[in-house]
């Protein structure tokens, strides 16, 4: 069944398109990875995708309802929820208030029996945390739960941003280079921790990854994009092989691409 | 490990509130406390209610707003109408004072808070001045000259529980998911957005919240001092406001509450020396800026945990310095 | 009729004041990206400074030539002292410094010459040109601030435009960081900028003195203000905005004074910047930009 339609999304920003006339399709539960050159557009799919941007010309559908022109956090509601390239933690909250957060969209209370400390605040309040830990506890950071998410080395903040867009409980998982900046073997651990989400919370992934290794080491289709348009679309393995990707990325060797 | 509301230290908190309300009604009554320490002792209640509101937009929500002192004054005159022209009791005047306040904050926060940064700072403080003008321009309530012969109906009682009232109004609502989606916009717009904050609703509840309570002060500020003229609650007395948040830590109650305190005292001190008195006061909030920008407590809050952390720290019990949810 | 061209006249003048103001608003914006709350009460010490050559018995010339370089060498201090080191600072920190600093100005002004008005000295005994039969007066004074303010105007232009340091302010404006690569030194563009800025703000203030006669510390908040709403107005960063801006303001406070009440004057001018704000926040010249995500 299909999750994502994506038809002939263009974003231009004055005269210069940005992205142009991209289609994809993501079914449930695929892992999917969204490859190219360092401009080429990735992040802007993502903005398009998540409402932070509003598409110039074409069409998003999540579940066959177009999801063009509502706002972010309407989209985070519908089911899809994102990590940031430059991660984009809640500093001075601590690691359980960051994923706290997500939840708030379901909250059980209102502000005034939050004002007046009714029952329902604490019951609400409980519920919450103890969702946060659990979540916490699949990410290794339950340890870490009160401290400020500002605190934590990198690698730990990379985490705290997947558990975060997990709390949203989101059908569809988007990442924006997860591993950036992380070293082989914690890129080689958040390998691993992806595939037991999936496997683990039935959910769709899509993401951007400069790092080869990852990208062909756990996605099932690859989409490839340079100057704003999918130049190619396939299995790793065919991704590997195919000659405009790898003219877009200038003869290199396409599996020493970008980290090791 | 469940919080309830009837824990030992809150109790324990309670119980030193009320006496210390005991204790200065008899001060009060038994004329230990002259009217010159009175009236600081009012103006500290006031300014804590003034600083705390501000700090939900400014300190909580991160949204620059710098009008403050106009809906202080839509409180402030609002509720002297019903009481002198009206002749309704204090109690109802000042729930239209705040509630009259909080929908100008409502209709004021809707537009502007679309806009970032400094441009929302001067979009608010060209709101709170086109109230003081719209207030000059009524001759209803006084045009310039203002409204003279308020009943003093502002007493200890009032001014004592509804500070309270709203300090704890807006830590319970601060340490709330709503409160945690109003500081998730601080921490970070996009990401708060995206992970099913509407930061617009946020924004118009903070800023109202505000407004509301600054409202309440204006009210209880009107029924104190007799007298309210439109000059009262122009840009100055905006100023006046944001340095108590800015010099206590924006988004940090506890900082608002100290520097309040600490500011009025001050300013009473240098009462004999006004133009000086302003020159202090502008130094201080340069040199705070220069040197410890994210003011005295930064977001930091008291609590009681720090404080028996503090305690371990200075008996020397403690494993080196804590990183600080705590008192500093 | 003659009501609209007599309050044109008006306008046009007080128009002036803002224009002025506004420039080093909006040059100071365009390239570091705060708004100097303390601008006004530069143009205030620029007051000051015209009052005091004046009433030595210096002319309108020198007087102002004076003021404007004095004020150039405070808008420098101003800068290095609180501005600089808060350059990679939150937004908002700046912005608080900036009103402590006028706050600052302002109440040293109070404790150095005292809150009193003062009387300008009578440097241009007031001759008034009758037109259209009488129906619509223009004074010499207005015609001063008018030609004084026009010249600026030229000056600046050519400045901007045609010098060496123009140069590297449009270029710091442009792409800070660029600009330090390719061998500009920033920080000395930058207190150019305020120097001139605040050298205008001082002319203003001269000119103030001139035309209304009476100067006091405070003098400088609401016309800095509204010379703020005339720099949004027009575009905040873009020089013929800010003049453009100010004369608009101007024009229309003249009017609303004219046909309405004076009362009403200062509320006019916010919520003409509230309605910019939301309508076209880059304003009537200026391009918009967005966040980087």
């Amino acid at each position: 069944m299909i999750l994502l339609s994506v038809n002939h999304l263009s974003k231009s920003f004055g005269g210069l398109k940005a992205v142009s006339a991209v289609n994809m399709e993501l079914r449930m539960g695929e892992l999917v990875g969204l490859i190219g050159p360092n401009g080429a557009g990735k992040t802007t799919v993502f903005n398009l995708l998540t409402g932070v941007y509003q598409p110039t010309e074409g069409d998003i559908a999540l579940r066959r309802q177009s999801i063009v022109g509502l706002k972010p956090w309407q989209i985070n509601q519908r089911g899809i929820a994102r990590t940031f390239q430059n991660i984009r933690l809640f500093n001075n909250l601590t690691v359980l208030e960051n994923v706290k957060i997500a939840y708030h969209q379901h909250a059980s209370y209102g502000i005034a029996s939050a004002i007046l400390r009714l029952p329902g605040f604490y019951k609400g309040e409980d519920d919450m945390s103890q969702k946060g830990i659990e979540l916490l506890k699949i990410f290794k950071l339950e340890h870490k739960k009160d401290e400020l998410a500002k605190n934590l080395p990198y690698g730990e903040q990379r985490r705290l941003e997947i558990a975060r867009a997990m709390a949203a409980q989101p059908q569809l998982l988007l990442l924006d280079e997860p591993a950036a900046g992380m070293n082989p073997q914690e890129t080689a651990e958040l390998m691993d921790m992806i595939r037991w989400v999936r496997q683990n919370f039935d959910m769709t992934i899509l993401l951007i990854e400069h790092d080869m290794a990852l990208v062909m080491g756990i996605c099932e289709r690859i989409y490839v994009l340079d100057y704003g348009q999918i130049i190619a679309e396939g299995t790793p393995a065919e991704i590997k092989s195919n000659r405009k990707v790898i003219e877009a990325y200038l003869g290199e060797d396409i599996s020493h691409a970008h980290g090791s | 490990m469940k919080k309830m509301f009837f824990s030992l230290p809150n109790l324990l908190m309670a119980l030193l509130l009320l006496a210390f309300y005991g204790l200065t009604y008899a001060g009060l009554e038994q004329g230990w406390i002259d009217d010159y320490y009175k009236l600081n002792l009012f103006l500290i209640c006031i300014n804590i209610i003034l600083a705390v509101s501000l700090n939900v937009i400014n300190g909580m929500t991160g949204q620059f707003s710098i009008g403050h002192a106009g809906f202080m004054a839509i409180g402030a005159y609002g509720s002297a109408v019903m009481t002198m022209k009206l002749g309704f009791p204090f109690g109802a005047a000042l729930i239209v004072g705040a509630v009259g306040a909080a929908l100008a904050g409502l209709i004021v926060g809707i537009p502007t808070l679309r806009l970032k940064g400094d441009y929302l700072a001067i979009a608010t403080l060209g709101f709170g001045e086109i109230i003081r003008v719209i207030i000059l321009n009524i001759e209803y309530v006084g045009g310039a000259a203002g409204l003279n012969g308020i009943a003093q109906y502002t007493n200890w009682h009032w001014i004592f529980f509804l500070t309270v009232a709203t300090v704890l109004v807006i830590k319970n609502f601060m340490t709330s998911t709503h409160g945690r989606a109003c500081i998730a916009i601080r921490e970070n717009e996009i990401a708060a957005e995206t992970m099913g904050v509407d930061i617009t609703r946020y924004k118009v509840i903070a800023f109202t919240i505000g407004a509301f309570f600054a409202g309440l002060a204006g009210a209880l500020h009107a029924h104190y001092f007799y007298t309210i003229q439109p000059t009262t609650f122009g840009f100055m007395k905006s100023f006046d406001i944001l340095v108590f948040v800015v010099l206590g830590g924006l988004g940090s109650l506890t900082g608002s509450i100290l520097s309040a305190i600490g500011l009025t005292v001050l300013s009473a001190f240098l009462q004999d020396y006004a133009e000086l008195r302003m020159v202090i006061y502008s130094l201080l909030l340069i040199i705070v800026m220069l040197v410890r920008p994210q003011g005295l407590m930064g977001t930091a809050e008291f609590s009681y945990r720090g404080v028996a952390k503090l305690y371990d720290r200075l008996s020397g019990k403690g494993r080196g310095p804590g990183n600080d949810t705590a008192v500093g | 009729m003659e009501v609209f061209f007599q309050q044109l006249i008006n306008g046009l003048s007080l128009g002036s004041i803002y224009a002025l103001i506004a420039l080093g608003y909006t040059m100071v914006y365009g390239i570091i990206r705060l708004i100097n709350f303390a601008h006004g009460d530069v143009y205030m010490v620029g007051a000051y400074v015209g009052f005091w050559a004046t009433t030595q018995g210096w002319g309108f010339l020198p007087a102002l030539l004076l003021s404007m370089v004095v004020c150039a060498v405070l808008g420098m201090v101003i800068e290095r002292l609180a501005y600089k080191r808060l350059r990679e600072a939150p937004r908002i920190a700046v912005l608080i410094t900036a009103i402590g600093v006028s706050f600052f100005l302002e109440s040293t002004g109070v404790l150095a010459v005292g809150a009193k008005v003062r009387t300008f000295p009578n440097v241009f005994p007031e001759v008034k040109f009758q037109l259209f039969n009488g129906a619509i007066v223009v004074t010499n004074r207005q015609l001063v601030i008018m030609v004084v303010t026009v010249l600026l105007m030229l000056l600046l232009q050519y400045i901007v435009h045609r010098t060496k340091i123009g140069k590297a302010m449009r270029a710091v404006s442009h792409d800070a960081q660029a600009a330090m690569l390719m061998g500009i030194n920033v920080n000395n563009t930058v207190s150019a900028t305020f120097a001139i800025g605040s050298a205008l703000a001082a002319a203003a203030g001269v000119l103030v003195g001139v035309y209304y006669n009476a100067i006091n510390p405070y003098m400088g908040i609401m016309p800095g203000l509204k010379a703020f709403v005339a720099a949004v107005v027009g575009g905040i960063g873009v020089i013929p905005g800010a003049f453009v801006g100010g004369l608009s303001l101007g024009v229309i406070e003249a009017l609303v004074s004219g046909y309405g009440s004076s009362l009403w004057r200062d509320a006019v001018a916010f919520a003409l910047l509230i309605i910019i704000l939301i309508v076209k926040p880059s304003g009537l010249f200026g391009s918009n930009a967005r966040e980087k995500v």
